[in-house]
């Protein structure tokens, strides 16, 4: 009898580990096949089978210094600045306003919380045709000054994560330090800022990588103005008819130097981004 | 049903209760939201009134300077000793002035017809010229940008009588007012979150909420292709635009699609697509993440990660990858003809039937998906209390049992909150469909879309191909109503899941 339940309960691991494998297999599949074929140094953009014949770090070294007609170092640069800029920007914006909501206590307080939830409702992108012409009646159009002013000046929406946070520093805190004397431009910056630390790295990485992921804005801002892409908009040029039989292995050679640090970067923060999504949107 | 007779069900049962209790209160709970909406005007006005009858009273009981300050700004507090902060309240007025003589007034007075001058040759002085005309869009973009300058105005003057009446009160009372010093120091301290939030809210209002006025009026305008700035004028048009999207018969002239047909196609397709992607990403993702956690199961972090690095990898990588793959040429294709022979010839996932293609996106969004709720789900899957499933062994249940009857209910009951927010996502779900199959396959059927196309990607086209602007604002307005009472449902759900504990 025994025996018998131990065997089903190997069969059923076994069985359990089969179909994990498969499965694992075919989620990581494509990524391999990106990282095999950014090494791969024949053929052009497909070939007609999987596993490449010979590897170089040929499209590598052709991503970054053959620049005549598509300049990846440039367009690496240009998120880079943009990708600091605004980094900085929005996580003061998101401190500020988070703090504010979570430890100041004024009339406008929850009229305001409740505009920033039915702002966060519109469709993005609804606004960025407005957002354009504002920026083309600035003359800001195509410049990157524009993607950091895009970039960071919404960032204060996104003040729940860290609000969050701040809610569970005991209040008592604060108070003491009232009573000592303190005022709340000192209790922000010298007691809730060191305490929150994690928070405040996971607020600027995710304010970091943000202009490298993000395509849609970049490419309405930036039109045909190739100099000023970034990562994103490039790498989907590389991709587009014109480009695609030369550059198709330079592409995958670019996306993998865009997506390694992120996705290294994202598996260390994966617990705060649980939490994020989480909370407010699970009971209990 | 009384308590006890709820607690007697079996959870699945207590689902379907819940369920339908959901459905019972609905218009409950409806007229409860329209009732809430009805006193948030009412309190709106009576604000409102009272900041008014506050305004008036103030002015009565003001001595000269006060009652002066209410013309010229700053006085009272000038007269008071304050005079920084009234040079300050007078540097405010007198740049407000400025800029409705120089800019906005200008604008705001075109506003009402949005330009009627359109742009032709005059001869001046024997020279043939061409006089620029009005500029619709750029009347109504700064027409918007004026009226919103004007409601800031509005409340800086508010609180400058307040602060002038204040001023008068304390020397009334026989004190000094405070010194401009001190107001500043309490920026840092009481009132802090004047200092904080001055900035954010200042970015916030012109570039979300400006853009989101003059794309909401947009969808009132017939500003498209046939109207475009500046060589052409566009003009208010009531409701046309939603009336345009809500007439389901009658195509164009010449037999071209017609914008209500495309919006009800559209409609449906964007409700199947999200129910599909919401439901079989959740359940799927959810047994994966029960095998990883399975007990006897080795290697649990490794697995995890296999999942996770798809949701770690960018998104625009990973989907134009993808759409590489499920070329005739791409890997995926390589896979299936030339290494296992399964099918004769290369298929054309993405580019043949609307059906293939359909079934296509969806299955690579259950790839993109089913590791986000791994992700999410794991932690709370962990939370079951063991016995329940060791008792329904007992029972004699096996595991498919169980997972229906014990993980499903709960895993609802806990998450329903993060499943109507996945629902909203998807019905937005933009990158997906832009990046892998750009709406196609392509149709003349509908008007300026594929057959993959949701609405929100049908918005993007309609915005960048054709410069239908007006159709596009009025469907961003249609599937904002929806998404916005889908998180109000979730909102008043979780409410109510607060002082709910019939699980736990």
């Amino acid at each position: 009898m025994i025996k018998s339940y131990k065997f089903r309960r190997v069969l059923a691991n076994t069985f359990i580990y089969i179909l994990l494998g498969g499965l694992g297999l075919i989620w990581i599949s494509p990524l391999v096949y990106l990282v095999l074929h950014s090494f791969r140094a024949e053929g052009l953009a497909s070939v007609s089978y999987l596993i490449p014949k010979t590897f170089s770090f040929q499209n590598y070294i052709d991503l970054f210094t053959d620049t005549a007609s598509l300049n990846f170092p440039r367009w690496f640069l240009n998120t880079f600045i943009v990708a600091i800029f605004s980094c900085i920007i929005s996580t003061l914006a998101v401190l500020m306003v988070s703090y504010s909501f979570s430890r100041l206590r004024f009339k406008a307080r929850r009229p305001m919380i409740n505009i920033g939830m039915i702002l966060g409702m519109f469709p993005g992108f609804m606004t960025m045709i407005a957002i354009y012409y504002l920026l083309k009646a600035m003359g800001l159009t195509q410049t990157l000054v524009a993607l950091v002013i895009c970039y960071s000046a919404g960032a204060g929406l996104g003040y729940q994560i860290s609000k969050g946070f701040f809610d569970t520093i005991p209040r008592a805190l604060d108070e003491a330090a009232t009573i000592d004397g303190a005022t709340r431009n000192q209790i922000f910056w010298k007691i809730i800022l060191p305490m929150s630390k994690p928070i405040v790295v996971y607020t600027i990485l995710t304010a970091f990588i943000g202009p490298w992921t993000d395509f849609i804005l970049a490419k309405i801002i930036m039109g045909d103005k190739v100099d000023n892409y970034t990562v994103a908009i490039g790498l989907q040029k590389m991709v587009s008819m014109e480009f695609f039989t030369t550059h198709f292995k330079r592409f995958l050679a670019g996306s993998v130097i865009v997506a390694v640090p992120i996705t290294i970067l994202f598996l260390k923060l994966q617990t705060y981004y649980v939490e994020g999504v989480t909370a407010g949107g699970v009971k209990g | 049903m009384k308590y006890i007779d709820y607690v007697q069900l079996n959870p699945f049962q207590k689902f379907g209760y819940n369920f339908k209790e959901f459905f019972k209160a609905l218009p409950r709970n409806l007229k409860k939201f329209f009732c809430m909406i009805g006193r948030f005007f009412k309190n709106l006005f009576l604000g409102i009134g009272k900041g008014f009858a506050g305004y008036f009273s103030r002015f009565v009981k003001g001595d000269w300077a006060t009652k002066l300050s209410y013309i010229v700004m700053g006085v009272g507090n000038a007269a008071k000793g304050q005079i920084i902060k009234g040079l300050l309240f007078l540097v405010i007025e007198l740049a407000y002035i400025y800029f409705m003589i120089s800019f906005g007034g200008y604008y705001l007075s075109k506003f009402g017809t949005l330009g009627t001058e359109l742009r032709h040759m005059e001869t001046i002085n024997g020279k043939h010229v061409t006089v620029p005309g009005d500029n619709s869009m750029l009347i109504l973009l700064y027409g918007v940008l004026t009226i919103v300058v004007t409601v800031l105005f509005f409340v800086v003057y508010i609180a400058s009588t307040k602060s002038a009446y204040k001023a008068q009160q304390t020397v009334a009372a026989g004190e000094k007012p405070a010194s401009f010093k001190s107001e500043l120091k309490d920026l840092f301290d009481n009132k802090f979150h004047v200092t904080l939030l001055a900035f954010p809210t200042t970015t916030i209002a012109v570039f979300t909420i400006l853009p989101l006025i003059f794309m909401i009026l947009i969808a009132f305008t017939n500003y498209d292709a046939s109207h475009m700035p500046p060589g052409s004028l566009f003009t208010w048009v009531g409701m046309s635009n939603f009336a345009d999207i809500f007439k389901i018969t009658g195509g164009g002239a010449s037999g071209a699609a017609s914008k209500g047909a495309t919006f009800l196609e559209l409609t449906k397709w964007t409700i199947i697509w999200a129910i599909f992607a919401t439901v079989l990403n959740y359940i799927l993702g959810m047994v994966v993440a029960l095998m990883i956690n399975k007990k006897g199961i080795k290697l649990k972090s490794l697995w995890r990660t296999l999942f996770v690095v798809t949701v770690a990898v960018p998104q625009f990588v990973s989907l134009l990858l993808m759409n590489q793959m499920l070329a005739v040429d791409g890997a995926v294709n390589v896979l299936l003809v030339n290494v296992l022979h399964w099918a004769p010839e290369p298929i054309a996932f993405l580019n043949s039937t609307p059906l293939l293609a359909r079934v296509t996106v969806i299955v690579v969004n259950c790839w993109v998906g089913i590791p986000y709720t791994i992700l999410i789900t794991s932690g709370i899957l962990m939370n079951i209390p063991a016995d329940l499933y060791e008792s329904a062994t007992i029972d004699g249940a096996g595991p498919v049992k169980s997972f229906f009857k014990i993980t499903l209910p709960y895993m609802l009951f806990v998450t329903t909150p993060y499943l109507i927010t996945s629902f909203i996502g998807n019905i937005n779900n933009f990158n997906v469909i832009y990046l892998l199959s750009n709406g196609g396959p392509n149709t003349s059927q509908l008007y300026q879309a594929g057959y993959t196309d949701l609405l929100v990607t049908w918005l993007f086209k309609l915005t960048m191909n054709s410069q239908d602007y007006d159709l596009a604002a009025a469907v961003g307005i249609l599937v904002f109503i929806v998404c916005a009472t889908l998180s109000l449902i979730t909102f008043n759900l979780t409410k109510s899941a607060k002082d709910e504990e019939a699980f736990s």
